[in-house]
């Protein structure tokens, strides 16, 4: 699967937690995902959810997702139209959810990445790619129990597909 | 080659040799949600045509994060809980019971050796009890109740030895932040922490709870404790029996380990906006607080509220001081009643709200106002964590440094204190 969007980068750069992809005001309030994702960022940065179009690439450092198990935090972004995630490093929780609701997440060294570059994700082989200058990072592969997981469409769509878990 | 504790405990629910990297499917004891993420696990339950669940021990569902509620939303959110939890007999610990990770252990669900999964990245606090437990999406405690099982990588482990004896006005609190300075916010990600020493050893339950709270503020997935005799009276009062302590193998493969001398721990504080942004808390000294609060699901247990009131009797807090006290669930409520803790902090003062999470997510019950300074002894002090109000700062601290926080209206060591 490929895609292909432009990057958005923030400050801070490492330890985006789950409260300023989410803001836990909005998580008791909101139910919709479609709602919610108009919030998503704006703690960091206002206008972001006006401003991220389908497909758009989120580049970080290191420990994204950290703070709360909310997984709002993945619904909404992709909900939002965030097609991946690229950072240094991810907090477990939001790691396992980001693949249990078909977010993909890659990981590897993303200080070359300027925010507004035009991006390309091969998932099947984890290569990373800025389109305009070529420059080309081979990413963690994903582990096989995310491939899964993400091919199944999620955890809960795994489960009923397989009436179980069929992980192995 | 030896074991840890965790690995111990995920190759007995998953039959098979679970060594540190390899993947598991595994069963699971006991799951829980809470009111600001059971939204969607019901959905996924009812997509999944759930009639009850799996887990050895079943579930539970706590209203906790806005409790009592606080607007019509939220009134929806319980409403749904209520109607799902009463459709499928699922216990639900409804308004002012108390924060989950207090009532879901005071309600004897979670013994040693037991896995437990909790839709709340703070259910790490159950390994005080020599359990693996943590917090998870709501998806995955959806599967875990919808099959009884879960996959798990199985995480190398950090051994943290605390020896040493901790000082006066000194405490758990304090060698948590300790902990979470050391190893960073993301040191111990995917990792599993067991703590030992003899400061451990010696240290009480409420102890116990608040350290295995802090986990995850460091990434940690897991923080199962030692179980000795502390362990089993707590247990024992709760009615939990018939249980096997897990032991770590004298042999265990730790991937980092770290010396701790108790003795020489300082009160200490995280400070804006990160919990590991730590400092001893005299060198804050001078800087004003408007809000003080003693609560939460890491430091809202009797000994903590008895601690703090150690330093409040017979004192009142500064003037221009809001103390806002949560205890963390009933039964503590009214065993301080009894024991004349709850007398003293109103002569302090202090606004004590229902049992549960309080204002520490910014819901209820005290959200301050931006350029406001917050000491709080919760877990978390994120840009916003408290509600709409990017500009609040909010510090973490024990309940001596709080107490005598409040009373100076300054950031203050408690060994200040007369």
């Amino acid at each position: 699967m490929i895609i292909e969007g432009n990057v958005h980068r923030f400050v801070p750069n490492d330890d985006i937690n789950t409260d300023y992809i989410i803001s836990g005001r909005y998580k008791f309030k909101i139910d919709d995902m479609k709602e919610l994702a108009k919030h998503v960022m704006e703690d960091i940065s206002p206008g972001f959810a006006s401003k991220v179009r389908e497909g758009d690439v989120i580049v970080a450092g290191r420990n994204f997702g950290c703070g709360s198990s909310r997984e709002q935090a993945p619904r909404a972004l992709k909900a939002a139209g965030v097609g991946a995630v690229v950072a240094k490093s991810y907090a477990r929780i939001f790691y396992r959810s980001a693949f249990n609701v078909g977010l993909p997440l890659l990981e590897c060294e993303t200080d070359w990445v300027k925010d507004g570059a035009a991006l390309r994700i091969d998932l099947a082989t984890g290569t990373v790619t800025d389109v305009s200058s070529g420059k080309s990072v081979l990413a963690t592969p994903i582990p096989r129990t995310m491939q899964i997981l993400l091919a199944d469409g999620g955890l809960i769509p795994h489960i009923k597909k397989h009436d179980g878990f069929a992980l192995e | 080659m030896g074991k840890t504790i965790t690995e111990k405990i995920l190759s007995s629910h998953s039959g098979s040799d679970a060594c540190a990297g390899s993947i598991v499917v595994a069963s699971v004891d006991y799951c829980m949600s809470q009111d600001g993420t059971s939204t969607m696990m019901i959905r996924e339950l009812e997509s999944l045509g759930f009639a009850g669940p799996k887990t050895s021990k079943g579930m539970a569902m706590v209203i906790d994060h806005n409790s009592p509620c606080p607007s019509v939303d939220v009134a929806k959110i319980h409403a749904a809980m209520r109607k799902f939890a009463g459709s499928r007999s699922i216990p639900l610990f409804d308004v002012g019971e108390g924060v989950c990770h207090q009532v879901i252990p005071e309600s004897g669900k979670v013994a040693p050796g037991d896995i437990v999964v909790g839709a709340d990245s703070h259910t790490c606090t159950y390994g005080a009890l020599n359990a693996c437990a943590t917090g998870l999406g709501s998806a995955d405690v959806a599967a875990a109740a919808f099959t009884g099982k879960l996959w798990f990588k199985v995480p190398g482990s950090i051994e943290i030895v605390v020896d040493g004896t901790l000082a006066k006005r000194v405490s758990a609190k304090d060698l948590a932040l300790h902990s979470t300075a050391t190893l960073t916010a993301d040191g111990a990600t995917y990792k599993s922490i067991e703590y030992s020493g003899q400061a451990i050893r010696s240290m009480d339950m409420d102890g116990r709870f608040t350290i295995a709270n802090m986990a995850v503020e460091a990434g940690a997935k897991f923080c199962p404790f030692i179980c000795d005799e502390k362990t089993r009276e707590w247990l024992s009062r709760r009615g939990v029996t018939g249980y096997k302590p897990v032991v770590a193998d004298g042999d265990a493969s730790f991937e980092k380990s770290y010396d701790f001398d108790a003795g020489a721990l300082v009160p200490k504080v995280a400070k804006p906006h990160a919990v590991d942004n730590v400092c001893d808390a005299s060198s804050l000294k001078g800087v004003r607080i408007q809000q003080a609060f003693l609560g939460t699901c890491t430091n809202g247990r009797l000994g903590d509220l008895s601690a703090a009131a150690t330093l409040l009797r017979g004192r009142h807090v500064k003037s221009g001081v809001r103390l806002i006290v949560a205890p963390a669930s009933r039964a503590i409520l009214a065993e301080a009643m009894d024991s004349g803790v709850v007398s003293i902090l109103l002569k302090a003062g202090a606004t004590i709200v229902a049992p549960g999470c309080g204002p520490c997510v910014g819901t209820h019950a005290g959200i301050p106002s931006d350029g406001e300074n917050v000491i709080s002894t919760a877990n978390r002090n994120f840009k916003g964590r408290m509600g709409n109000n990017r500009e609040v700062k909010i510090y973490l601290a024990s309940p001596e440094t709080v107490a005598a926080s409040a009373l100076a209206g300054e950031i203050m060591d408690p060994r200040e204190v007369a």
